[in-house]
C-alpha cells in the first residue's frame, strides 16, 4: 500500500511539473506542451512507466479492497452507538471513499486524454505534433469537467494528506524527529500537488 | 443525579444482545463511574433480576481489567482514562449513557460487557519477553542502560493490556498493544538480541487472532489510559520490516 | 509440634547450607510430575514459570481474564534490594536487621535473612528479563529510600514497579505457556482443596465462564494466591481479592497466622462518600518529599493554603524527629488516626490529613517533582479534579496489607504436606508490620528462588507414591461440596446483596480490629461478625444462573470472610501486648507508643480450623533471636 502510493505521489509531482505548462501564455504553452506530450509519447521509458503506474492504481485498489475486507472481518458486530469518529480526523478514516472518488476521477481523465492521445487521430500543431493542447483547452471549457476535476483534487488533497505521512509510518519511519518533518512535509506536498492540480483547469476556463 | 442507560445485554457468546434501558435516581457526582454501575446492580438484585456482568479489578486504573464503550468511546469521554477512573462529575444530571462492550472479532463476548482478551495473552506467548532463564541472571549494573532509553522504554512498557486501542480502532487492530511490547524489548540491550524473531512472531499472532490492519488514524492514542505513542507502531513496522528484509 | 525446619548453621549459611543438600528430580522425571499453581501475581507468576523452565507439569491458575492483572499490577513504590549501590552502608545483614526491626520482632530470623539474602538476585533477575527500571544519567540503576530505613534501596520503575515486575513475570510465565511448560487457567477460581492421605494432591475449581466445577489432580499445590486486606471492604486491593484459596486450605488443615496483623496504608486516598468501593493508594514513595500535616486547631474550616505555617502540625516530623515523614507505615497511620480522633482531620468526611508538596517544589522545581510522581499527581487529579502542584493532597490510612496468612516453615511448606504459600499469602518474612517495597521482593523471592528448590525437594519423594487421578472418593466428595455450597448460596433467596454483607463486615472490623483494638472492641466484634454470618445464610440473595455470576462469585468470597473476620478477632484478642500494626489500646506506653510483651508473646500463632462450630486451636512457634537483640522498636 504504502509503495504504490507513494510511487503514486512521486508521479503526482512529474504530472504536475510537466502539467503547469499549461499555465503560460498560450501560444507558448501551446507549442511546449505539445512538444512534451510527443516526448513522453514517443518514448519507450516512459510507456513502461505508464504502464507501471497503471498497474500500480490497480494494484493500490485491490489492497484497499483487501484490506476493507480484512477490516470488516476483523470488526465483528457493529456498535450500536459510535462516537468514535470524535478521536480520529474524518479524511483518515475515510481513506477508501476518498480513494474511490479519485478512482473514479482517473477513470474519466483516463479515457479523456490518455485513450484519446494513445489510440485515437488527432489534429496536429504546426510543428507537426499531436495537438494535446486543444484537446485539454476544449475540455476545460465545460463547466461542469472543471467541477468534476475540482471536486476530485479535494479528495486527492484529503487522501493524500494522510497518505503521505501514514506511509512513511508504515514504512517505519518512527524518530520523533523526522516524524515531524514528514508531517510538515506532507502538508507542503499535499498543498502543492493539490493547489497546482486545481489551479491549471480554473486558469485555463477563465483564460482564452 | 438521574441518570438513564441503554446497556448492551447478551447472555453468552452464542445467543444475540440487545441494548436495554434502565433507570438511576441517585447518582452522585463523586462516585466512579463503575460504582454507578454496582449501584445498577445493586437495584437489578433487589428487582430480582439478573446483574449487568462488567469487568473490573483494580479500580485505579493499572490492571486493565475493566473497559466498555461509554456513549460511543472506548472507555468513556475522558481522553487517557480507563473507565474505573472515569467518575459521574463527567456527566449531567439527566444524561442518557449508552453502555456497550468493547467489540472487535478477536475479543468475543463473554456475556453482557465482559469479552475475552485471550488474543492479547497468545501476542504475547509469541514472543513478547526476552528469553532469560530464571534464577542465574548477571549482575544488573553490569547491563549500563542511559536515562534517556530507560525512560522511553517504560514509556512503551506501561500499557496495561485494557484493549481500548482495538476497541476505538476502525480497523480493530492491536498495533499499538503489540508495537508497545516490540518497542520496548528492542529499545533494550537485553531484549536485542531476538529482536528479529519476536517481531515477525508477534505480528504473525497479531494477524492469526483476526485483528485489523492499521491504517494510521490514531483514534488508539487518544484513548490509550497510559498514552502509548502510535510512533512505536512505526517502529514496529521498522522493525518488521527490517526483519523481513534481514532474516531468511 | 510445629517444625519450621530451619536448616542448621550460621545465619548467613542456612540458605546455602540448604540449597547444597536438597533432593533434586532428575530431568527425565520431571514430566512425571504435575504442580497447581494458584494465582499468577509476583509470586505465582514467578514459581509457575521458574518450574516449567525446569520442565515440571505446571497448570497456572487465577480468577481474572488474564494473568497479567493479578493484583502485584497495582504495587507502586518499588522494590527493595541489599545492592548497596549508594554506598550509603547497606549490606545483607543491615536490610535483614531493619526488616526484622520493622515487622516488630515477630518474624523467624532466618527466613528474613534469605530475603535480604535473594534480595539483589531479585534485580538481576527482573532487569536481565527487560524491566526498566529508572536509570541515573550514567546508566547505572538508581534508588530512593522508602520508609522504615535510613538507606537508599528501594529500585523503582516511576509509579509502576510492580506492574512492571509483574510483566517482566508475566511475559516469563507466558514464554512458558508458548513452549507448552506451563498451561493456564484464567478466569478460574478455586474453591477447595484435595487432600488425600493427608497430603495436597489438588485442588477443585469453578470456570467462571461456563460455570463448571472441574477437579484438577497434581503431585504438589502451591498456593499464592495474594493478601486478604479486602476483608474490610474498603482497602487498596482489588474487588476480587480473596481469602478463599488460603481458607478453604484452612479448612482442610493449613494452619493460619498472624491473622489479625494487617497493615493500614497512610496514604491513601480518603473515602468520600457511602458509594465507595475502594480506597486508592498513592504510592509511599510521595513521603519522600511531601511532608504531612494537619491545622493545629481542631475543626478549622479554612483552605489549606489559607492556613499559615506557624499553624499547621507537622505531626509526624514533630513526634519522629528522627525519621520525620518516613516513618514506617503503622507508626504513620496510627498517629494520622491519633490526629482524625482529635478532631484535627480534614476534608469533607474530616478523615484525612494533608500531604504538602509546596516546600519540595519551591526547593527542587516544579519540573524535577513532575517527573518523580507525574502520575501519581495525575491519577489524582483524575479521581479528585484536584490539581496537587497547586494545593497539598487528602489523605488517610486504608487497610492494605496482610502480613498474615498461612503457616509455612522455611520451605514455604504449610502444615499440609505438599501444600506450599508463597507471596503474600503466607506468613512470613514481614512480623507484625512490612516494611515498604519489601513485600513485592517477597513474592518474586518465594516465586523465583524458593520454590524451585523446596518444591522439588518435597516432589523428589513423590515419584514413587502413587499416581492419583481425579476419580478418587475425595475429589468426588470435594466437588460434590462445592457444587452444593453454590447452591445453597442461589437457594437462600433473601434480601440482601453479597455486597450488604461485604460492607457490613468492613465496618465491624474496621472499627473492632483496624487500627488499633481493645479487648472490648475485639469481642465486641466477634459477637456482631457471628450474627451477621448467621443473617449471610438466611438473608442472602443471589440473583442470575450458573454460568457467568459475578454475584455468585462474590457470595463464595464474603462467606470465607465472614469465617476469617471472626478468627481475626480471636487473633487479636489473644495477643495481649501490641506490636507493629498489631495495637491493642491496653498496651501502650505514656506518649502512645506500642508496647510489646516479649516475655509472653514472641511467638507466631498458628490457628487449627477444628470444624465450623468449633473453636479454632491456637498452637505457638516461638521465635528465637540470636543475631539481633529485642530492642524497643523507636523511629523517634
Ligand atoms: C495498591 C498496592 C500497592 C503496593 N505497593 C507496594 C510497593 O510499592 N512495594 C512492595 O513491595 N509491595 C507493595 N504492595 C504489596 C505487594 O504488591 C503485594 O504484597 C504482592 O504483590 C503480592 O503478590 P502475590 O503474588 O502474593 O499476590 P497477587 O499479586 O495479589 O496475586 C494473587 C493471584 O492469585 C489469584 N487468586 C486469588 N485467589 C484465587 C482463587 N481463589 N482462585 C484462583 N486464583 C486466585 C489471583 O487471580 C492472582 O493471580 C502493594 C500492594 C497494593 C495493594
Ligand atoms: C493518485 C492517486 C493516489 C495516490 C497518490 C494515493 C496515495 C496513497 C498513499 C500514500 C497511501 C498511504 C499508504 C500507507 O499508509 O501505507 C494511500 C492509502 C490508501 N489509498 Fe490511496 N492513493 C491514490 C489512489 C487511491 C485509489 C484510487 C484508491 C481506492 C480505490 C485508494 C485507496 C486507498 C486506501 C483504502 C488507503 C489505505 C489507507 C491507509 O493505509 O492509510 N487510493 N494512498
Ligand atoms: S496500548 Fe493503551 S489502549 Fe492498548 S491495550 Fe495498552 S494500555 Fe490499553
Ligand atoms: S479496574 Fe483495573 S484498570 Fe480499571
Amino acid at each position: 500500500m504504502a509503495g504504490t502510493g507513494l510511487f503514486l505521489c512521486f508521479f503526482l509531482v512529474i504530472h504536475l511539473l510537466g502539467n503547469l505548462q499549461l499555465l503560460l501564455p498560450a501560444a507558448e504553452a501551446k507549442e511546449q506542451f505539445n512538444w512534451y506530450s510527443h516526448l513522453l509519447a514517443g518514448n519507450m521509458l516512459i510507456k513502461i512507466i505508464s504502464w507501471v503506474l497503471l498497474i500500480s492504481i490497480i494494484a493500490h485498489a485491490v489492497y484497499a479492497l483487501l484490506l476493507a475486507a480484512k477490516t470488516k472481518k476483523a470488526n465483528g458486530t457493529k456498535y450500536v452507538y459510535d462516537k468514535r469518529n470524535e478521536v480520529s480526523p474524518w479524511n483518515s478514516r475515510n481513506m477508501g471513499l476518498l480513494g474511490t472518488v479519485i478512482l473514479i476521477f482517473l477513470v474519466i481523465h483516463l479515457k479523456d486524454f490518455w485513450y484519446v492521445a494513445d489510440f485515437t487521430t488527432m489534429a496536429l500543431d504546426k510543428q507537426g505534433y499531436k495537438d494535446m493542447y486543444s484537446v485539454v483547452v476544449l475540455t476545460f471549457h465545460q463547466w461542469w469537467y472543471v467541477l468534476i476535476y475540482e471536486i476530485s483534487f479535494i479528495a486527492l488533497g484529503f487522501h493524500l494528506l494522510h497518505g503521505f505521512f501514514s506511509a512513511a509510518r508504515t514504512l517505519g519511519l518512527y524518530h520523533p524527529k523526522y516524524v515531524k518533518i514528514v508531517r510538515y512535509t506532507g502538508w507542503l506536498y499535499t498543498a502543492f500537488i493539490t493547489g497546482g492540480f486545481m489551479l491549471i483547469p480554473i486558469v485555463v476556463y477563465f483564460n482564452n | 443525579m438521574k441518570i438513564y442507560l441503554k446497556i448492551w445485554r447478551q447472555d453468552s457468546p452464542a445467543t444475540p444482545g440487545a441494548m436495554k434501558n434502565y433507570e438511576l435516581d441517585d447518582v452522585s457526582q463523586d462516585m466512579s463511574f463503575l460504582e454507578m454501575m454496582d449501584l445498577l446492580n445493586e437495584s437489578l438484585i433487589q428487582k430480582s433480576q439478573r446483574v449487568v456482568e462488567f469487568d473490573h479489578d483494580c479500580r485505579e486504573g493499572i490492571c486493565g481489567q475493566c473497559g466498555m464503550m461509554i456513549n460511543g468511546r472506548a472507555h468513556g469521554p475522558l481522553t487517557h482514562t480507563t473507565t474505573c477512573q472515569l467518575h459521574m462529575r463527567s456527566f449531567k444530571d439527566g444524561d442518557t449513557i449508552y453502555i456497550e462492550p468493547f467489540r472487535a472479532a478477536a475479543f468475543p463476548i463473554v456475556r453482557d460487557l465482559k469479552v475475552d482478551r485471550k488474543a492479547f495473552d497468545n501476542i504475547i506467548q509469541a514472543g513478547g519477553f526476552i528469553s532469560a532463564s530464571t534464577g542465574q541472571t548477571p549482575e544488573a549494573n553490569g547491563i549500563l542502560i542511559s536515562h534517556a532509553i530507560a525512560e522511553a522504554a517504560f514509556d512503551a512498557a506501561a500499557c496495561i493490556g485494557c484493549g481500548a486501542c482495538v476497541a476505538t480502532c476502525k480497523n480493530s487492530s492491536a498495533d499499538l498493544f503489540t508495537s508497545a511490547k516490540i518497542t520496548q524489548l528492542a529499545l533494550l540491550p537485553q531484549g536485542k538480541v531476538e529482536r528479529t524473531e519476536r517481531v515477525i512472531a508477534m505480528v504473525d499472532q497479531m494477524d492469526a487472532e483476526g485483528f485489523g490492519h492499521c491504517t494510521n488514524t490514531e483514534a488508539c492514542e487518544v484513548e490509550c489510559p497510559q498514552e502509548i505513542s502510535v510512533l512505536h507502531i512505526a517502529r514496529m513496522n521498522y522493525e518488521y520490516n527490517k526483519a523481513l528484509i534481514i532474516s531468511h | 509440634m510445629l517444625d519450621s525446619k530451619i536448616p542448621e548453621g550460621k545465619l548467613a549459611d542456612k540458605w546455602d547450607n540448604y540449597k547444597e543438600h536438597v533432593k533434586l528430580v532428575n530431568p527425565a522425571n520431571r514430566k512425571k510430575l504435575d504442580v497447581i499453581v494458584v494465582g499468577t501475581g509476583l509470586a505465582g507468576a514467578s514459581c509457575a514459570a521458574s518450574l516449567g523452565e525446569l520442565g515440571y507439569n505446571v497448570k497456572s491458575f487465577c480468577f481474572q481474564d488474564s494473568p497479567r492483572r493479578a493484583h502485584s499490577v497495582a504495587a507502586q513504590g518499588g522494590v527493595n534490594a541489599a545492592k548497596n549501590y549508594k554506598n550509603d552502608g547497606d549490606s545483607v545483614f543491615r536490610m535483614f536487621s531493619d526488616t526484622i526491626k520493622g515487622g516488630d520482632f515477630r518474624s523467624r530470623e532466618a527466613n528474613v535473612y534469605r530475603l535480604a539474602e535473594c534480595s539483589a538476585s531479585l534485580i538481576d533477575q527482573a532487569v536481565a528479563q527487560g524491566v526498566p527500571f529508572a536509570r541515573e544519567y550514567g546508566g547505572y540503576l538508581n534508588n530512593r529510600s522508602f520508609g522504615g530505613v535510613q538507606v537508599s534501596r528501594t529500585f523503582y520503575a516511576r509509579g509502576q514497579t510492580g506492574q512492571q515486575l509483574l510483566l517482566g513475570a508475566y511475559q516469563a510465565l507466558m514464554r512458558q505457556v508458548g513452549a507448552n511448560k506451563v498451561k493456564t487457567y484464567t478466569r478460574h477460581e478455586m474453591l477447595d482443596l484435595v487432600v488425600i492421605n493427608g497430603k495436597a494432591k489438588g485442588i477443585i475449581t469453578r470456570d467462571l465462564v461456563t460455570g463448571e466445577i472441574e477437579r484438577h489432580a497434581a503431585n504438589a499445590v502451591v498456593l499464592a494466591s495474594g493478601g486478604y486486606g479486602k476483608v474490610y471492604y474498603l482497602s487498596t486491593l482489588a474487588m476480587g481479592c480473596n481469602t478463599s484459596a488460603i481458607w478453604r486450605a484452612h479448612k482442610k488443615g493449613a494452619y493460619m497466622s498472624g491473622v489479625s496483623w494487617i497493615q493500614f496504608h497512610p496514604t491513601c486516598l480518603p473515602q468520600s462518600g457511602e458509594h465507595q468501593s475502594k480506597l486508592t493508594l498513592m504510592s509511599e514513595s510521595l513521603r519522600n518529599d511531601g511532608r504531612i500535616w494537619v491545622p493545629k486547631k481542631a475543626h478549622d474550616e479554612r483552605k489549606p493554603n489559607d492556613i499559615p505555617e506557624e499553624e499547621r502540625d507537622y505531626y509526624l516530623e514533630r513526634r519522629y524527629p528522627t525519621f520525620g515523614n518516613l516513618a514506617p507505615r503503622d507508626i504513620s497511620s496510627r498517629a494520622a488516626k491519633e490526629r482524625i480522633d482529635a478532631g484535627c482531620g480534614v476534608g469533607v468526611m474530616k478523615n484525612a490529613v494533608f500531604l504538602d508538596f509546596s516546600k519540595a517544589i519551591k526547593e527542587q522545581g516544579k519540573e524535577k517533582i513532575k517527573e518523580k510522581y507525574s502520575n501519581l499527581f495525575k491519577m489524582y487529579d483524575k479521581i479528585n479534579a484536584v490539581n496537587a502542584y497547586e494545593e497539598p493532597m487528602l489523605i488517610s490510612p486504608a487497610a492494605h496489607f496482610t502480613m498474615g496468612g498461612l503457616w509455612v516453615d522455611y520451605e514455604l511448606m504449610t502444615t499440609i504436606p505438599g501444600l506450599f504459600a508463597l507471596g503474600e499469602a503466607n506468613f512470613a518474612d514481614h512480623g507484625a508490620n512490612r516494611l515498604g517495597a519489601n513485600s513485592l521482593l517477597q513474592a518474586s523471592v518465594d516465586g523465583y528462588f524458593i520454590a524451585p528448590y523446596s518444591v522439588p525437594n518435597y516432589l523428589a519423594g513423590e515419584l514413587k507414591a502413587e499416581k492419583i487421578t481425579t476419580d478418587h472418593l475425595a475429589f468426588v466428595e470435594a466437588e460434590h461440596a462445592v457444587k452444593q455450597q453454590l447452591q445453597q448460596f442461589l437457594d437462600i433467596n433473601g434480601h440482601l446483596s453479597a455486597d450488604h454483607f461485604h460492607k457490613t463486615l468492613g465496618k465491624l472490623l474496621y472499627n473492632g480490629c483496624g487500627l488499633s483494638r481493645t479487648k472490648a472492641s475485639l469481642e465486641n466484634a466477634i459477637v456482631l461478625i457471628r450474627e451477621l454470618r448467621a443473617q449471610f445464610y438466611t438473608e442472602l440473595k443471589i440473583t442470575g444462573d450458573h454460568t457467568v455470576n459475578s454475584e455468585l462469585e462474590k457470595a463464595g468470597r464474603v462467606a470465607d470472610y465472614l469465617d476469617l473476620g471472626i478468627l481475626m478477632c480471636e487473633d487479636a484478642l489473644s495477643r495481649e501486648e501490641s506490636c507493629g500494626a498489631h495495637f491493642r489500646e491496653e498496651y501502650q506506653t505514656p506518649d502512645g507508643e506500642a508496647l510489646r510483651n516479649d516475655k509472653d508473646y514472641c511467638y507466631v500463632s498458628a490457628w487449627e480450623w477444628k470444624g465450623a462450630n468449633a473453636e479454632h486451636e491456637l498452637h505457638k512457634e516461638p521465635l528465637v533471636f540470636e543475631n539481633v537483640s529485642l530492642t524497643v522498636r523507636s523511629y523517634k
